[in-house]
């Protein structure tokens, strides 16, 4: 039997006892519910809002207002005909008002002078809707009294989307999209934080679970403690693909057949992208006259072109290199902690120094993406430690290759590194029963000769 | 011939010495017994022999070539500290271990099955271990120890937590697996079952070996010149006549019987005490006090203190 074999071996075994059990199954099925369940439910508590019909009371002592309320399909409003607040207040609770708005006829020169009454909390859409209505009213008067026309005042309105385009050496133009570079960095930053986090401290359970039911020294009496090590992160790195395989598979699934079926306007809230682009197609070879469809061309090609703009061969090919890095060098610090403990509790002292590299990364990442050329972008992006998560933060942005490749070589040779020292620090580890373990203790295994 | 000879080993842990120049032979087809206090080192030689920790110093061969990494297929391992996946099935499991001895699936479960029958439980192949009994599952280890037909079979403490029945099972496995070939390297510190079933020993204590031969090479070398006598006639008589020629250590009388132990003086040799007695009084039985290994190895381990 090669080493191969048994690698492949212990890797079976750790991958079949993990997605066997009843955690997996239900970690898979609630992970993309959630999933699904974030991505619809602002929509659904939007549509939530609005299928109430609500009826909304002026009362307005500046008589400023009277129909200037722009009414929603939702939201309907009636102009009272005086201003004695008292009388309507008292009534309230046997109208069918949703709610009562009393301006003040000072409305002009205080902040304060709207009052909205209600037995309810009013939502803040519908806050939001009245304030707004109110402002764009008090504005125009008071442009006017400056002597500014009102169609002078839409003339002057200009609406600016700004095309950001990357000029590379050879000339070629690239347009980029700060927000989807952003979600991208994000998403994947995460994704490998979450991973080194979660898989890695369950090959640090592992490991103490060989140890602390002593099968260990008759696993590495048939194999090298080296090769029990490796088969162990491989098969959980496995299972976490797989985990990550199966809630995406999952959650696309939930969310083009369950959610359209359940809640069908909803879906038609949040499933737009379809939608846009068909009528980008027909509206693309007619007229443009219609301004919202001007709009959205605007937004779609922006779209279009920053997706364009998006090396996903890179971002890709990064990914694989720094999540595999990343979570190998990991699993194996892990595996090493686990190996000089004898159980969890015991792991404190030594998991904090290991994992603040990382939460040093994850809180550094929200700078790094606002500003990924910046000196500590780089130096995290370099640091073998913290690299996996910035430098994936950093890709989507397009920064040169050099420094990709220089940051994925520092981290495969510190990755070599590591595992060999980790190697020697579990193989001594596993055997030591009932003996708390120092910082001093494990630098002295490194030297053992075994 | 020997299956597997170390030669000088040392080891060196941080803190101590766990061996200093050990030196074993163990013959073929024979139990070996590993002896010492606990803490003496047997545990470390034994996993310098299953290629768990690697030696500072010295050499090892199997069957007379440097012991390689693909011996461990030739030997089987009952470590002291022994134990199974809780969560995992036994029959499982058992395939799992005995795939990494390097059989296939199809063997292993088939020999798995063999064994099972043969200790009549084949009824927990599909239950987890966590639901079986500490000697049930000890069981389990026994067989998946030598599922492969090793050459060499290594038990650390084999007896420690089984409990009576067990013991004597896997007593008389082990006398079996050695009648049909096998080699048994057997590590105890209780020297009561090493009489009985090994043939060889090595005495390791503070990480030296301070003894090794056959056992009752052992036994002869060790013996004094001590020796227990039963007769009838006059007590009065016999401590007479060999008075000058040895020293009484105890005497009884029982019904006419009497018991006699004595040690000869230097120069007085079994046939010239018999001689003796025989004038005076009837001999009705006469033998050598052997040591016990329990005897040999106490007075060895505080002379070396």
């Amino acid at each position: 039997m090669t080493s191969f074999n048994k690698i492949a071996t212990i890797i079976a075994r750790e991958y079949n006892t993990r997605v066997r059990k009843k955690s997996f199954l239900i970690m898979s099925i609630v992970g993309p519910i959630l999933f699904a369940g974030l991505m619809v439910t602002p929509a659904w508590m939007a549509q939530m809002e609005d299928t109430e019909e609500k009826l909304i009371a002026v009362a307005d002592s500046s008589h400023l207002f009277l129909g200037e309320f722009p009414e929603s399909k939702y939201i309907k409003f009636e102009y009272l005909p005086d201003a004695d607040i008292e009388k309507y207040k008292s009534n309230f609770y046997n109208s069918n008002y949703y709610a009562l708005v009393y301006i003040s006829h000072v409305v002009a020169s205080s902040p304060n002078a709207v009052h909205l009454y209600s037995d309810k909390s009013p939502s803040l859409g519908v806050q939001m809707h009245i304030s707004n209505a109110i402002e764009k009213r008090l504005e125009r008067d008071k442009l006017k009294t400056y002597g500014i026309d009102e169609n002078v005042l839409q003339a002057v309105k200009t609406n600016i989307s700004i095309r950001s385009v990357k000029l590379s050496k050879s000339g070629e133009e690239k347009e980029t999209n700060f927000n989807l570079f952003m979600a991208i960095g994000y998403l994947a930053g995460f994704l490998i934080y979450f991973t080194i986090f979660f898989s890695g401290s369950q090959v640090m359970r592992g490991v103490i679970e060989e140890k602390t039911n002593r099968i260990i020294e008759v696993i590495i009496s048939s194999v090298k403690p080296f090769e029990l090590m490796m088969g162990k992160i491989l098969g959980v790195g496995l299972v976490a693909l797989t985990q990550f395989a199966l809630w995406i598979g999952l959650t696309i699934g939930i969310y083009y057949t369950v959610i359209p079926v359940l809640m069908p306007d909803v879906a038609k809230m949040t499933q737009p992208q379809q939608v846009q682009v068909d009528t980008f197609m027909e509206t693309g070879s007619s007229l443009q006259t219609q301004a919202p469809t001007e709009e959205m061309n605007t937004e779609i090609s922006d779209m279009l072109g920053a997706l364009s703009g998006v090396n996903f061969g890179a971002i890709i090919i990064s990914f694989i290199i720094f999540f595999f890095g990343g979570y190998f060098l990991y699993a194996a610090m892990f595996a090493a902690i686990g190996s000089a403990v004898d159980s969890e509790a015991d792991t404190q002292q030594f998991m904090l120094p290991v994992t603040l590299p990382m939460i040093i990364a994850i809180i550094a990442m929200v700078n790094v993406i606002q500003n990924p050329e910046s000196p500590l972008a780089f130096w995290l992006s370099m640091i073998p430690f913290t690299s996996p998560v910035v430098m994936m933060a950093r890709v989507p942005f397009g920064i040169p290759y050099s420094q990709v490749i220089l940051s994925a070589v520092i981290l495969i040779i510190t990755f070599v590194l590591v595992t060999w020292m980790a190697a020697k620090i579990y193989r001594t580890g596993i055997l030591m029963y009932g003996k708390k373990s120092s910082w001093k203790e494990i630098w002295k295994w490194l030297t053992y000769n075994n | 011939m020997s299956i597997l000879q170390a030669i000088d080993i040392d080891k060196q842990f941080s803190d101590h010495q766990a061996l200093t120049k050990v030196s074993v032979d163990v013959p073929e087809a024979k139990i070996f017994g590993l002896l010492g206090p606990n803490g003496a080192g047997k545990t470390t030689l034994i996993r310098i022999i299953n290629q768990i920790t690697a030696p500072d110093n010295g050499q090892l061969l199997f069957k007379g070539k440097p012991l390689k990494g693909e011996d461990v297929y030739k030997i089987g391992y009952l470590p002291e500290e022994r134990g199974l996946y809780k969560k995992m099935k036994v029959g499982e499991q058992a395939i799992y271990l005995a795939q990494l001895k390097g059989l296939s699936r199809t063997d292993a479960i088939k020999k798995l099955k063999w064994w099972f029958g043969k200790f009549e439980i084949l009824a927990w192949w599909d239950k987890k271990v966590e639901e079986l009994s500490k000697g049930m599952q000890q069981k389990i280890q026994f067989i998946v120890t030598i599922l492969h037909e090793p050459e060499l079979l290594i038990f650390d403490e084999p007896f420690s937590g089984f409990d009576p029945i067990n013991a004597n099972l896997l007593k008389q496995e082990i006398l079996t697996l050695k009648e049909k070939g096998s080699t048994i390297i057997f590590s105890t510190h209780n020297m009561s079952s090493v009489e009985e079933i090994c043939d060889h020993i090595a005495l390791i204590n503070k990480s030296k070996k301070i003894l090794d031969g056959p056992v009752e090479a052992i036994r002869q070398q060790f013996k004094t010149a001590q020796f227990e006598c039963t007769y009838q006639g006059s007590y009065t008589e016999a401590a007479q006549i060999i008075h000058g020629k040895a020293e009484i250590i105890e005497h009884k009388e029982n019904h006419q019987v009497h018991y006699l132990k004595a040690e000869l003086n230097p120069g007085i040799e079994n046939n010239e005490f018999l001689t003796l007695m025989m004038q005076k009084v009837k001999i009705t039985s006469f033998s050598e006090v052997i040591p016990s290994m329990d005897d040999i190895f106490i007075r060895v381990v505080k002379n070396a203190n």
